[in-house]
Parts: structure tokens; sequence; C-alpha cells
């Protein structure tokens, strides 16, 4: 009932920098994560470049991204939906950096602004995923009881189902558009964001710190918000940067598929499947750059997820 | 491999400790960390008799487990390392074995026991499994041999029913009857030194008096000489012999038990003895004041200490040298040394 | 004598700070798939006891006990299965949740793990000021005022008051849990092992610390630890608890020069006493505490109890008063003749 000192005081994650290496015993640990956070911002950016060398390579391929889609018009000065025949299936030149698709349509502002759409899609999906997931989670974790048995038996329900199949089937039911796309690929994020903000729930709810809010007569609805919340914060993070990739690599899939964001808007997905068939002889690049914007954004978003993982989990930290 | 440790014998120990099983001596372990280095043990040198109890105390931090670690070189590397001294076992240095001859060497020469018995046993395989695992090992007893020496070893360790016992699992044992089988597991290749690291502390104490009982009483019949380390002045009264007193990784204090408890020497030493409250009753001390005597500010943190005597932040009669230069190690009396530049004064003003 | 198990041990004038009576916790066990009970941890099972205002009572006990259920049902972190508390005699039990919530700043908590007791992500001075802010009190001004004065009072700097809890050590996270639950200025201060996870060289400031504020602030405190010296140096009155039940309460030097309990007699016998010159005692008893879930009939302690007899593994033994003012649940003490009571008790 209380276990006599030990000197494996539990921890949970708290997300500050804890140093990658603490010597035995707590007290050695904890003071070396005190060590870290005393130390400036600089000192502290220049450590995370040097010790998360891939996780800067991610973080600089997802700005790019970011930079091209907010400022697509600057970076490009063709119109990505203007078609001209007389130039159609034209090779990389000059005018067109990477060529033109058989609609005679810029290739490289449409990829410009693909990343608009494919972001969009991602972080749109990822935000409403992580909403929902979160609300699921802490209801289910914090509420316990019914609440918790049916909601899980709805996760489980959407988890029997892979991610795609279930995009699929969502985006059918719903119909093409940029929102119903988000709609469908936010639905198969939310069990595994329910299911680690529910565990991760149930363990605060039990912590000495979440007892003396109770103690001193906070309501439940303020404890899970101040004081559960915020404690999850950090897988929160890891989990929706590590499902960034998928969504873009979702959104690419429904919309070559048919099933995706509609004309007008740019999909390197659809560019692929408008190509692929046809023309991946006779027009490669039209098949190369969307393929190779596809890739790097979800390379990018992986490592920046996996550095991230590595930074703010310390359970996924090899322990020592 | 036996001529091996006869060389090292003839050649490495000094006739003046020709009967000590174990010698450490200037034994430096650091781990570096991106706050710089911390060092867990500096400079520490002890020696321990064939059968002699020894008690290393100290607080959490100290250095204590992490002297033990690096007796068995199980220190966790990176980013700790053993940057010098030697750890002679018979004579022979274990710092310079390779890891397959330290392998024999563990858990059959020298064996621990560890503070928390249910993360130290695997709880996949029975009692009786994992104890016979180490004689298989390094005894070279057959499968059936083992298992019938296991069930004897907790026969000694007090384990009712050892038979049925064996084939249990960790989570099937209280935590009294686990910290028994560790004591057996450690004790089976019958070791000439154990380390016991905290042994009770996860323990009530009606479960500690029996487990302290029982290791004491398995130490005399067996002849093994302990290492028992411990931050609880109660323990270290009841059980050894000799104490070292460590802070922030140095030894700063070393005598025999009644000596030490007597007639401290170490501001430390007598900080520690003025602030633990006693029962008043059973103790045959006088009650403990209304108020406990304090040791000001918190126990230091071992990254990039300061010079100088690692206690001077909190001690009464810290002055310039002691903040500057860490003391030397000076035989006050027979057996009992101290590092303190106060030391005489101390001792004078006592006995004045 | 059946009325005894009811009747209050401790003699008190006016009214204490808080009163238990009978309180019982049973948690039921679960197993299978329809997670039907197949039984009850009796972690409390009729445990009473009062506690005077500016004085303490040390609750001792091996864990599994239920000393740890027993500081968290009187102020009602758990909900008790039946019993009676009142805090400054108000019975606590029958109120419903915003009474509850408004009421509990009479009484407040102080864990034992200085690390998992704090919210990581809050700063000192949050975490100090929140119970103001739960209450509403106070302006925005004098909240922080009050913070800083708590923060002062137990020995942290003010300029602290913007780090995180991982930031202090230890002895200081425990001085933050403090503060914090100085901070209502409630009367009863339930400390569940506030010291043990401390260093030894740090314990001694922060029971010191605690003794400083109860007799400053006249404070009462329900103090539950393992170890019996430290209960011996902080309590006014001892109860010792063996599978959720009290096995002898008494006035500390009382029951430690004295024990009448045989479970008390063999806990003092086997903590290790700081003097090498004693001879180590004979330990009184062997085995291990016997599982909650089912324990033994009768006389829990029986199974360990070197004096047991039939009787003990049959009856359940009252706590009856076998001295003045000292109670113990043995069958072997004989309770005090009334007339002698009806003298002692004036």
């Amino acid at each position: 009932m209380s276990p006599p000192p030990s000197d494996s005081t539990p921890h949970i994650s708290n997300g500050s920098d804890a140093p990658d290496t603490s010597p035995a015993g707590s007290f050695e640990a904890e003071l070396a994560k005190a060590g870290a956070n005393v130390r400036s911002r600089r000192g502290m950016a220049v450590f995370l470049a040097r010790r998360y060398p891939l996780g800067g390579v991610g973080l600089a391929i997802v700005l790019l991204f970011i930079f091209v889609a907010v400022f697509a018009p600057y970076i490009t000065s063709h119109d990505p939906l203007s078609t001209n025949p007389a130039i159609s299936l034209g090779a990389p030149s000059a005018a067109s950096p990477m060529g033109t698709d058989f609609m005679g349509r810029d290739l490289f502002s449409r990829v410009v602004y693909g990343a608009r759409t494919s972001l969009a899609v991602a972080f749109g999906a990822t935000l409403l995923g992580v909403l929902f997931g979160v609300l699921i989670g802490l209801a289910s974790g914090y509420l316990g009881g019914w609440v918790d048995l049916t909601t899980q038996r709805f996760i489980d329900m959407l988890q029997a189902l892979p991610t795609l199949i279930l995009a699929m089937a969502m985006a059918a039911a719903l119909g093409p558009s940029l929102v119903n796309t988000i709609i469908a690929i936010a639905i198969p994020k939310l069990p595994s964001i329910a299911r680690v903000i529910r565990a991760n729930t149930l363990s605060l709810r039990e912590m000495p710190f979440v007892e003396a809010a109770r103690a001193m007569g906070m309501s439940e609805m303020r404890i899970a918000l101040r004081h559960i919340l915020p404690n999850t914060l950090a897988p929160l993070i890891v989990l929706a940067t590590a499902g960034l990739g998928t969504a873009i690599l979702v959104e690419a899939s429904l919309s070559f598929l048919g099933l995706g964001v509609p004309e007008p808007h740019p999909s390197w997905g659809r560019m692929l499947s408008e190509s692929a068939a046809e023309y991946v002889r006779t027009a490669p690049w039209l098949v190369i750059f969307p393929g190779l914007a596809i890739t790097l954004a979800v390379f990018g978003t992986n490592l920046l997820g996996d550095a991230l993982r590595d930074l703010l989990d310390p359970r996924q930290r090899t322990s020592n | 491999m036996d001529s091996a440790i006869q060389d090292k014998a003839a050649g490495g120990t000094q006739p003046a400790a020709a009967k000590a099983v174990l010698e450490v001596e200037g034994l430096k372990t650091y781990f570096f960390v991106r706050q710089g280095v911390v060092k867990a043990v500096d400079d520490i040198s002890f020696s321990l008799a064939a059968g002699e109890k020894l008690a290393i105390v100290g607080e959490s931090g100290c250095g204590k487990s992490m002297t033990a670690l690096s007796i068995l070189r199980l220190v966790p590397d990176p980013p700790g390392r053993i940057v010098a001294g030697s750890v002679r076992l018979d004579g022979r240095d274990l710092l310079t074995l390779s890891d397959a001859d330290m392998r024999r060497i563990r858990g059959n020469q020298i064996s621990m026991i560890f503070q928390e018995p249910m993360t130290s046993l695997n709880p996949v395989w029975s009692i009786g499994n994992q104890i016979s695992e180490a004689l298989m090992l390094h005894q070279n007893l057959s499968r059936q041999d083992a298992f019938d020496k296991s069930v004897e070893m907790l026969k000694l360790v007090k384990i009712p029913e050892p038979a049925r016992r064996a084939r249990e699992y960790p989570h099937q044992l209280s935590g009294g009857m686990r910290q028994r089988a560790m004591t057996a597991m450690a004790l089976a290749c019958n070791p000439h030194v154990l380390l016991a690291d905290e042994p009770t502390t996860a323990l009530d104490v009606t479960i500690q008096a029996q487990i302290l009982d029982l290791i004491l009483e398995l130490q005399e019949r067996l002849g093994t000489a302990v290492v028992l380390i411990t931050h609880d002045l109660g323990v270290v009264a009841e059980t050894a012999q000799r104490v070292i007193v460590m802070y922030g990784g140095k030894k700063v204090e070393e005598a025999p038990v009644v000596e030490l408890f007597e007639a401290p020497l170490h501001p430390y030493t007598q900080g520690l003895l003025a602030a633990v409250p006693h029962l008043a009753a059973m103790s045959g001390l006088a009650p403990a004041q209304s108020r406990l005597k304090e040791i000001p500010g918190i126990v230091p943190a071992l990254v990039n200490l300061p010079k100088g005597c690692t206690f001077a932040p909190r001690c009464p009669f810290a002055s310039d040298v002691c903040r500057n230069e860490f003391p030397p190690y000076e035989t006050k009396q027979p057996g009992h040394s101290v590092a303190c530049w106060h030391a005489d004064a101390l001792l004078g003003g006592r006995h004045a | 004598m059946p009325d005894g198990v009811l009747e209050n041990p401790a003699a008190t004038v006016g009214v204490p700070v808080l009163e238990v009576r009978d309180l019982k916790k049973h948690f039921p066990v679960r197993k299978g798939l329809l997670r039907s009970v197949t039984g009850h941890v009796y972690a409390v099972d009729g445990v009473s006891f009062s506690i005077a205002r500016g004085q303490t009572l040390g609750l001792v006990g091996e864990s599994g006990c239920g000393k740890s259920t027993v500081a968290r049902a009187v102020i009602r972190l758990i909900e008790p299965t039946s019993g009676e508390v009142r805090i400054l005699g108000r019975d606590i039990l029958s109120l419903n949740k915003e009474e509850m919530r408004a009421s509990r700043r009479q009484a407040q908590i102080i864990f034992q793990d200085p690390f998992s007791s704090l919210n990581p992500r809050m700063s000192a001075g949050e975490i100090v000021g929140e119970p103001l802010l739960v209450h509403h009190t106070g302006s925005n001004k004098e909240r922080q005022e009050k913070v800083a004065a708590l923060f002062d009072r137990v020995g942290l700097r003010a300029s602290q008051m913007n780090s995180l809890p991982h930031q202090f050590s230890g002895g200081q996270r425990q001085r933050i849990g403090i503060a914090r639950a100085l901070a209502l200025d409630p009367q009863l201060i339930i400390g569940d092992e506030p010291v043990s996870a401390l260093d030894v060289s740090i314990q001694a400031q922060v029971i010191n610390l605690l003794m400083d504020l109860q007799a400053e602030k006249n404070l009462s405190y329900l103090f539950i630890a393992h170890d019996l010296a430290v209960v011996e140096h902080i309590s006014h009155r001892v109860a010792v608890m063996y599978l959720g039940r009290i096995v002898e309460h008494a006035e500390k030097r009382a029951l430690f020069a004295n024990p009448q309990h045989p479970y008390t007699e063999a806990l003092l016998s086997a903590v290790p006493v700081p003097n090498p010159r004693l001879k180590r005692q004979k330990r009184l008893v062997q085995g291990d505490v016997p599982s909650p879930i089912n324990p033994p009939p009768g006389c829990h302690f029986h199974t360990r109890c070197p004096y047991a007899t039939e009787q003990c593994k049959r009856d359940v033994p009252p706590l009856v008063e076998v001295a003045a003012d000292h109670w113990a649940a043995c069958h072997l003490r004989k309770p005090l003749p009334a007339s002698v009571l009806s003298d002692a008790g004036d």
C-alpha cells in the first residue's frame, strides 16, 4: 500500500529534454535533467542538431514544403490549371523545368500547387484526428465505465480495417471533395490517437498530483484539462507528426484511385494516375516529379516524427 | 585459466594484504554525459578480509551502488566507464580480465543481491530454473543435479516447501520470499564475496529483520565476505564490523562500526547520526530532542563538482582550505581514517 | 464488550479535528469475462480514531495493512464502503459533490513520492497557487503574495517560483508539496509517508519543518509511515494497523515503552537500532503478511503470533482499553474493569 523508498521513482514522460544518458539512480538522472534545462536555447538547438541530424533534415524538408505551399504563387509564374494543347507532353525545358502534361499544363507549377493540397489534407486530417482522438481517449480513460466500454468497441471496429481500405470506404461514402478527403483520412487516425491518450490518461489518473488536485477541491473537468491533457502532449505530438507522412500517402493513394481530392485542385496522386499508364514511357517526367514530391514529403515527415519520438518519449529510448 | 590466476596471485598480491579477499584501489568510475563528467565513484579504496562484514553507507547518488557495479564490471557503458583503479579478487585484477573471464567470475566467485527482487528475477523462468542456470554455468552440473542443488539452496534460505517453490515463478512469491530466492541464487556457487545492494530497502520491517538474519547466518556458515550497501544506519549498526561512509562519490570516513557510531570524525557522519530519529525505548539511547539536527542544504549533484571537499557547502566547520582542496585520507586512530581538514580539531574538541 | 469497537479511543477536549468511526473500505475483486465480483479486499475493516487540534496521530503498519487507504478514505479521495468521518464535527460522507469540494480546504494531503506528486508541466509557483485559484481566494496579486509567503515559510526562495519541478531536488519538491497543502490554511494535514522517499539528511529538515508548522498554526496531522522511529519522533499518539484493523492505539510513550499487542512488540523488535553495542534481538515473528483478500479468520495476526491460542483463530478480538488510555485488540489482554475506567477517564 505504501512502498518503502525506492531508487526507481516512477517517471512519467514529462517531455522535458531528458539527457541522452542518465547515470543509474534517479537522483543523478533528475539532476542531469535539471542541468539540461538551465542551458541556453541556442546551446539546446546546437545539441539537438548534433544529436538528431536526420531529424534536422526531416524538419528542413517539412519546412521547405510548407514554404512552397504558402508561397506557391511567388515560386511559379504559370497557372497550374491553364491548358495549352500546343505544348502538351513537353519535355523539361527552361520555360517548364519539369515539362508539361498531356493537356499542356506546366508540371512544375502543378507540383508546387500540389503541395498545397497535400499539406492541407495532411495537416487537416491530422488536426481533425487529434481533436477527436483526444476527446474520445480522454473521455474513455477518465470517465471509464460504460463510456469506456462502448468507445473501446467502436475503436476496435475502426482498427479492424486497414487504413487505406477504411479511408477508401469513407471517401466513397462521402463523395469526392477536399473536406471529405480530410474527414476520410482523419477517421482511420482516431484509433491510435484515442488508444494512446486513453492509456496515458489511465496512468495519469492515479498519479499523486492528480489526487492532490482532487484533494484541493478541483473539478474533474479542470483536472482533465489542466493536469491530464498537458501530460499527454509529448506522445501526442509524436503520433501526430509520424501520422503526417501516412496522411500524405493515403491522400495520394485516394487521389490515384479517383476517390480523393477532385479537380481543379492539383494533387500529386492524381497526377500520377492521369499519366502513369499511358505516358510513363513517352513522358517519364510526368511520373518522376510527382512521385519524387510524394516520396520526399513522406520521407521528411517520417524523419521528423522519428526524431521527435526519440526526443519526447523516453520510453522509446534504449534504457541504461 | 587456473595458471593465469596463480600467476596474477603470485605477482600481484602485496604481502601486507595477504588475507584480503577483495582489494579495491583508487577506483574511479565516471559517467560522460552532456552536462559534463559525473564522478560517480571517485578514488575509492578499501579492502575486505575473508569472511568480513563491511558496510558502505551513504545517501542516494553518493556512488555506493556504482562502487558495487564497478567491482562487478557492470557499469552501463556508455555513458559510464571505469577510468582508473584496480579491483583485486583473491589477488587477481578483475579490471584487466577479458569479458569471458569476467563472466566466469560473476555469480561464481563474487555475486550480488539487488534491492528489488521482482525486477532482478526473470519473470518467465521458475525460481529453481534460475538458480540451476548459475550452477550449470559455473559448476558444470547436469540439469537434474543443478535443480536438486537449487532445492537444497532454497531450503538453506528457509523457504518452506522448497521442492514445490522451486517450480514456481517470481510473481507467485511474496517480496520476502523473492529476496530469499535471490539470496539463494547469489550464494549457490559459494562465492568468496557477496555484494548486497540495499537488500532490504524494499521490504517491510519485520521481513527486513528476517532477511538480515538470514544473510548474517549464511555469511557465518559459508564464510562469505559481505559488502552491505545501505542508507540505513540501523542496519549498519546491526550487521557490519567495519563501515565506509561515502559522500559525493568519495569515501569520507572508514572505521570499525562501534568507533564510527561513538566517535565519528567526519562532520557528515556526525550530522547523519544526529539527523536520524531513533526509537528511544529500543535503542538504549536518550530520546531525540524535540528538533532533529538538520544537515542544511541539498545532496550535491555529481556533475561538475567544484574542487575541494564535496561536503564543504553543507559543513558547519568549512573553511577556505575545505573549499579549495579535497582533504587527504588520514588514519587518526587504528583502523579509523577520515578525509577532513578539521578532523584533528574535531577529535581534540571531543577529547577535551 | 462489542461496544468497545465503536468507542473512540482518544479522549479529547472539544470537537476533534478528525473523528473516524468504524471506517470500512472493501475493494471488490473482479475476475473473468463478465467481471463478476469473486471476493473483496478488506483494505480497511472497521477503523476508529480521532485527532484533537494541534495533535499528531501516527498510523503505522507494514505494506498492505491499509494505512494509505485510510489516508485517502478520510478525505474521500476513495469513497469509504461504510463508516463515519467527521472533520471539525461535520460528517463529510453525507456531503454532496459541491459541498464536498468546498469543504476540502479544511483537510489537505502530502504524498510520499516527491517526484510524481507534482505536475511536471506546471511551475512551482503555479502548483502552490493552484488551490487558491480553485477556491477563488483573493485577487491575482494577493494570490501571488500568498504564494511568495508560502515559499518563504517552507524554506524555498521566491525566485524559484518559475522553476519546473524537475529543477528541484527531492527535499525541495517535498517542500513544494507542503506549501501546496498549506495554501488553503487547512486544519488537518494528512501525510502519506511524507518523508519515506527522502534521504536521511533531508528527512530531518522536512520533519522539523512539519513540526514547526504544527506548533505555529496549531495543525493536526494524520501521519502515516512505516518508519517507527520517525513516527515516535513526530507523533503525540500512535495507532498500529495490521491487515485493515487497528490492533493497538495509545499515547506514544506508552505504546513504545510498553506495547500491549504482540504485533506491536514484533514490529518494535524488528527495527534495526543504530547502536552497534546492542545485541541483535531475537526476532519474534516469522513469515509474511497474509493477503488482505482472504485474511485469516479471528485475529488476523494469529498466523504469525508466537502466543496464539485457539480463541485467536476463531474470534476477532475487540479493541479494548487494557490500561489507562491504552487500547489493544488482543485476546490475551484483559480489559480494565469498569470501575478503574471511570476513574481513569476523568
